[in-house]
Order: C-alpha cells, then sequence, then structure tokens
C-alpha cells in the first residue's frame, strides 16, 4: 500500500507530519506495509492535509485528515473520502502547465521528474542555438509572473546580445506579497523545474552561473531547492558539462534576510553583493550591468520555471491559452477570508468574481465579500462592482488595478478599510529602503493622516489624496510608488468609512 | 544549538567558510547567526576585516535586514503574521492577545528571558490564515490557545 502524505508547508503547518506519524504507527499496529511517500500540495488547501491513497483505478483522496482519521484509511469506508484526486472539480478546471507535476512526484526524485515529462525541455534546448531560444521564449509570450508582467524572452534576448566575460541567472524567490505562495509551493513541490528553467536560460544567453535569492521566512523552500541543487549535479544537469552537451551551467541558493524591498530587481542585486538592499536608478537595466556588474537576466520563480513546459510543448502550445497580450496561464493564489483558498492554474481571462465565489466559495466567515486585494501590499482593493473584470494584465490596469503575482486577499464585510489603508502606509514606512524622500517621508506622513482622519478630521483627507499622488510621481520604485493603489482605492470604494461622505453632506 | 560565548577564532572559522562565494557578506551573516541566534558585536570587525570594508559598512549592511540581530531572543521564538491575508483572519486580534498575555510589545522578550514575539510579514501560508511560527514549527489557522499549548509543549 503507498500513502502520499504532502511535505509542503503549508500541509505541515495543518498538521501533515503528524498524519504521516499516524499512518506509519497504524500500519505497523496493523500489521500492514505502508509505503508512505511525501508530495509537494495539489493546492486544495481547505482540504490539507489530502492524503492519497494509490489504487488501481488511481490515486484515492481524503482530506482534510487529522491523526483521528488515520484508522478508517484501513477500513472499507471513509468519512473523508473524497474519490480520485484528478477527478475532484478543482482539479480537473485547471490547466496545469507550470505546475504540472507539483503534489503528484515527489519532489526530490529526479526519476519521477523525468517520467512525468521532465529534462525534455532542457534537452530540447541544449539542440537550439542561444537566439532560437530567445525566440521561442518570445513566441511564447510569456510576461514577467514577479509583478512587471515584461516580455520575458525580450529580456532575455538583451542578456543574449550583451558582450561579456560573465553574464548571470537570477532568480527571484523573495515572494513577500501577502497572499501568494506560488513560489513556495513549486520549490517545494517540484524544485527541478525550476533549475530547468534556469538552466534553459542559462544555455539561451550564455550565462554560466545562477542564483536562487529566497526568503528566509521560507526554511522548508530553502532545504528542498538546496538539496535538489546537489542532486541535480550529482546527476549531470548541473555543472560542467550540462546533459553531456559540453555547456556549463551551476546555481546556487542564496538567503535573503527580512527585507520586503528586497523583492525588488535591482534592490536584490545590491543584496545578493553583500550591500544595503538599496535601490538602483535604471538605467543601467540588470539586462546589461546586473550582478557583479554582469549582464543578467532577473525573473521570477514562476516565470522561470514556466520555461521548461515552453520548451517540452512548444511555444505555440502555450501561447495558444490566455486573453489577449496576457498569454498562457496564471497561477491564482487565492488566500484570506475564502473558503476555498489555494492555487488554481488556469487561462488568463477568469472573471474576478468567478474566481472569488465560485473558485473560493465565498468567504470563510460565510459574510459578504467585502473587497479584494489583488498583487500583494502594493496592489489595489477591488469591490464586487468590479467582479466581472478578466484576469488579465491590462484588464486589470484598466481598473486602477494590477495583477503584480496573482496573489487574491478576500475580505468580509468586517474589515476596517481605513485601518487597511493605514497598515499599507505603515509597511511602506518599514519597508523603505531610504532611497527617495516620497516613499521614506510620505509614508511616515500617511501613517499620521491616516490616524487623523480616523479621529474625525476629515479635512485631512485632501492632504492624503495629495500625499499620494507625490509618492505615485516622485518614487523610484513600485514599493513608494504603488502604496498609493491600495489606499487610494480603499478611500474611492469606502469613502464613508474615511469620514468624507459626512463631511460632503455637511 | 546555543553557543553563548564566541571567540575571535571560532567566528573566523565561520567567515572563512563563506568566503569562496561571490558577495559572501550575507551569508557570514547568516552563519554567524545560525551558530549565535545574533550576531555579537565583536564579530564586526572580524568581517571586516576579512572583506575588507570597514565596519561602519557591515554594521550599515546588518542594520538594514530586520533579520539580523544584535542580542539574542529569548529561548522560545514565536512570530504572528501580521501582513493582509492574516488580518483578513483576525490575525489583529491574535496578536494582540498574544502580546497581552505576555505583557510583550512587538520584538520584546518576557523578563524571564523565556519567549519573544516578533512580527512576520507573510509565511506563504496565506490561504490558511492567519498562520505564525513556534521555534521554526509553522501553525496554520493559529488561534491564542493553539500558540499556547504550542509554547508549554516546547518549553
Ligand atoms: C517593492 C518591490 C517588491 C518586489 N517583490 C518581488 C518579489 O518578491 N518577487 C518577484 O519576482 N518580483 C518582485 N518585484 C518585481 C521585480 O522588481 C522584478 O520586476 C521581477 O523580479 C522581474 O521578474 P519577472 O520579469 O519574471 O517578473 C518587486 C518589485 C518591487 C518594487
Ligand atoms: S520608492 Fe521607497 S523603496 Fe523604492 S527606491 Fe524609493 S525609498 Fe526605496
Ligand atoms: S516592478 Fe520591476 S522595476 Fe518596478
Ligand atoms: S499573509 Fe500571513 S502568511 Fe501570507
Amino acid at each position: 500500500m503507498k500513502i502520499w502524505v504532502p511535505m509542503d508547508s503549508a500541509a505541515k503547518a495543518l498538521g501533515a507530519d503528524e498524519v504521516a506519524e499516524a499512518i506509519r504507527a497504524e500500519a505497523e499496529k496493523r500489521g500492514v506495509e505502508v509505503e508512505i511517500a511525501r508530495n509537494g500540495t495539489r493546492g486544495m488547501i481547505w482540504l490539507e492535509p489530502l492524503v492519497e491513497v494509490e489504487t488501481e483505478a488511481g490515486r484515492m483522496a481524503f482530506g482534510p485528515m487529522s491523526p483521528a482519521d488515520v484508522p478508517a484509511l484501513f477500513e472499507e469506508t471513509h468519512p473523508k473520502a473524497l474519490g480520485l484526486t484528478e477527478e475532484l472539480d478543482w482539479m480537473k478546471r485547471q490547466t496545469r502547465l507550470t505546475f504540472a507535476r507539483c503534489g503528484v512526484t515527489d519532489p526530490l526524485s529526479l526519476a519521477e521528474y523525468e517520467a512525468n515529462g521532465g529534462l525534455a525541455g532542457l534537452r530540447r534546448a541544449l539542440t537550439m542555438s542561444g537566439e532560437e531560444i530567445t525566440d521561442e521564449v518570445k513566441l511564447s509570450g510569456l510576461r514577467g509572473r514577479g509583478g512587471a508582467g515584461f516580455p520575458t524572452g525580450i529580456k532575455w534576448d538583451t542578456v543574449r546580445m550583451a558582450h561579456a566575460d560573465r553574464k548571470y541567472i537570477v532568480c527571484n524567490a523573495d515572494e513577500g506579497d501577502s497572499g501568494t505562495f506560488a513560489d513556495r509551493m513549486i520549490i517545494e513541490g517540484d524544485p527541478f523545474c525550476l533549475i530547468e528553467g534556469m538552466a534553459i536560460a542559462g544555455i539561451g544567453v550564455g550565462a554560466t552561473m545562477g542564483y536562487v535569492y529566497l526568503r528566509s521566512e521560507y526554511p522548508d523552500a530553502i532545504a528542498v531547492l538546496s538539496r535538489a541543487i546537489e542532486i541535480a549535479r550529482d546527476a549531470g544537469v548541473l555543472g560542467t558539462d550540462v546533459l553531456g552537451s559540453g555547456k556549463a551551467y551551476d546555481m546556487e541558493v542564496r538567503v535573503g534576510a527580512g527585507a520586503y524591498v528586497c523583492g525588488e530587481e535591482t534592490s536584490l542585486l545590491n543584496s545578493l553583493e553583500g550591500k544595503r538592499g538599496v535601490v538602483r536608478a535604471k538605467p543601467p537595466l540588470p539586462a546589461l550591468e546586473g550582478a557583479f556588474g554582469k549582464p543578467t537576466v532577473v525573473n521570477n520563480v514562476i516565470s522561470l520555471a514556466t520555461v521548461p513546459v515552453i520548451f517540452e510543448k512548444g511555444a505555440e502550445h502555450y501561447a495558444n491559452f490566455g486573453l489577449g497580450r496576457s498569454k498562457g496561464t496564471i497561477p491564482l493564489q487565492i488566500a484570506g477570508n475564502v473558503r476555498h483558498g489555494g492555487l488554481f492554474e488556469t487561462a488568463f481571462g477568469m472573471k474576478l468574481g468567478a474566481i472569488v465565489e465560485d473558485l473560493g466559495g465565498g468567504t470563510a466567515s460565510g459574510r459578504a465579500v467585502k473587497a479584494v486585494q489583488v498583487g500583494g501590499p502594493l496592489g489595489a482593493y477591488l469591490s464586487p462592482d468590479q467582479f466581472d473584470t478578466p484576469f488579465g494584465y491590462e484588464e486589470f490596469d484598466g481598473q486602477g488595478a494590477l495583477i503584480g503575482h496573482a496573489g487574491l486577499v478576500v475580505f468580509d464585510d468586517s474589515a476596517d478599510m481605513l485601518g487597511m489603508a493605514r497598515f499599507a502606509m505603515e509597511f511602506c514606512a518599514v519597508e523603505s529602503c531610504g532611497k527617495c524622500t516620497p516613499c521614506r517621508i510620505g509614508a511616515v506622513r500617511g501613517v499620521e493622516t491616516l490616524d487623523r482622519i480616523a479621529a474625525g478630521d476629515a479635512a485631512a483627507i485632501p492632504l492624503l489624496t495629495d500625499l499620494c499622488e507625490t509618492m505615485q510621481d516622485g518614487s523610484l520604485c513600485a514599493l513608494g510608488g504603488f502604496t498609493p493603489y491600495p489606499v487610494m482605492s480603499a478611500l474611492r470604494l469606502f469613502p464613508e468609512e474615511f469620514g468624507a461622505v459626512k463631511e460632503a453632506a455637511e | 544549538m546555543r553557543h553563548s560565548n564566541p571567540t575571535p577564532d571560532e567566528v573566523r572559522a565561520l567567515i572563512d567558510a563563506e568566503l569562496h562565494r561571490e558577495g559572501p557578506l550575507l551569508p557570514i551573516l547568516h552563519a554567524i547567526q545560525h551558530t549565535y541566534d545574533h550576531v555579537p558585536e565583536m564579530a564586526l570587525p572580524l568581517i571586516a576585516e576579512a572583506l575588507n570594508l570597514t565596519r561602519a559598512e557591515v554594521h550599515g549592511v546588518m542594520s538594514f535586514y530586520h533579520d539580523f540581530r544584535k542580542a539574542p531572543t529569548g529561548r522560545h521564538v514565536v512570530k504572528i503574521c501580521r501582513a493582509e491575508a492574516c488580518q483578513s483572519m483576525g490575525a489583529n486580534a491574535l496578536s494582540q492577545a498574544v502580546l497581552d498575555k505576555l505583557g510583550l510589545d512587538w520584538g520584546g522578550t518576557t523578563p524571564d528571558g523565556s519567549v519573544t514575539v516578533e512580527p512576520v510579514y507573510c509565511l506563504g501560508l496565506c490561504a490558511c490564515a492567519p498562520a505564525a511560527m513556534v521555534d521554526g514549527k509553522l501553525i496554520g489557522r493559529a488561534d491564542a490557545a493553539r500558540l499556547s499549548a504550542e509554547l508549554e509543549g516546547a518549553a
């Protein structure tokens, strides 16, 4: 009997290790031979720990499991039986390209990785020229999943054409946005996929070294990826002779140190070099002068982890999914006060309301949805009036919002929106790198101004609006520049909570 | 794994082990903090010497990052997520309850040195919020009773 128990940190935070231990103990008690395999999560976090039992028909899912539910796994029927995992509505409705293997395989088995399509993309890339590789990425329409949505192939091409004795691939795994966990989930659940994507990038642009800048808040991901890199190196996937091609590419994990701003790419590069994580002015572009002054590709985890499937199935296959200029699939991360939280990979274009109500099942509290913050702490709040907006870069821009790293945080009607606006300013003040005044000083003034408004001084509202304009126009990077999104959207959608309506009526 | 009295030789060994890397400063600070639970003042000139930096430069880097501490924490560390997804599930009330019970502010340590409470901004557990971490163990859908139980279990 083979039983899968996820080792993903969300599953562990909900008791997966205790469940695995209970299975081992129960099997021993019954004298049943059981192989316990650890996988990543399938992404249905509300069902975690989700245990799967291998049967002739396929993997049968049970969840959410607790140690007390374990004995019944060995009986005929189980109150938490969900049926075949692949037949669950949440699984069937997805287009899993980037996350195809996540939750399916043992994350640290290179053999299982290969048996499920892994390394096919890298093998194909090794038969192509650098230009053919960057063309393939351009053709796929892949845009950066870290937030800015810049076309990945164009960025790669700039690095490819730069002349230098050394180039780098830097993977941005700083994933600081609240409501996002896709990077963590794929690194813990399918780390070879990121390694393969970075190797393709290295071969394509002529970079021989890669760094993954991984936040310190993700100790499990750090451990899994570090181990996977060793395994890949031992197997000749990394090193001086990648898969026998004669080409070199190697990589290393670097651990962040708790600074949100280090997710901004130039701040990240400074941090990697051992400096204060202060944002650099652009130009020069990191593509030309990046890590240690050399041409550097900086890409988000999901951008890079999507590269293998593009090379395995072809750019056109990927580009056929999506909406307008938002091509391919996007791993939606549904979080916060929501019944069915988790990760759902689907083609761009799903309506916001369908994501929240249909996939998410509404709020966890059962109360009405008040607002959804999309794109992390720098993303706008959207109200149910905007639920018709399709999930795409341009479509969200049209609503004065952004999709960012595709995290959605749902709030019920008890949310204090003035408090959330204040938090956005406070966060900006705490995390500001200090380089420019509108952000460093503006955010502190923003907190004070919101406190005045909270104390009933509605005359401070125009001050807040002015301040937000100054931050938006005068900040060097999106920390100061986009903090006004959550603040102003909260004010626009819920003016009565800022005392603005009362003033207008007087 | 807490060594209380770092000697210059021990610290130098930790530094030397990271020197082969490009940009070794953060790995060095992490290695020292991992060993001593903080970065002791006496380590700064040693790092500066090894990297050909001034002591002020090393201090400047160290102080930029929230992770690096000048003093050790209490014997147990509770981190509670303060970010938006956790707030949507009551993180503010949770952290207030924990801080009040222990009589602490964020970052504070109980007088007996047993518990430190630190804020964290997202643990990637936003779909099972609110999230917390007690001595490295992750807790989803945390509540005050569960955190107390974990602390008592760890004590
Ligand atoms: C304050 C701030 C934080 C950011 N945090 C992240 C992050 O955690 N992960 C990420 O991939 N990009 C982050 N970005 C965006 C990066 O600057 C950059 O656009 C991205 O890494 C490029 O990769 P992509 O093209 O694959 O998206 C952040 C930007 C800002 C301004
Ligand atoms: S906007 Fe803020 S975080 Fe960005 S460069 Fe300016 S001070 Fe630094
Ligand atoms: S988000 Fe990449 S530079 Fe602003
Ligand atoms: S916001 Fe708390 S874990 Fe992500």
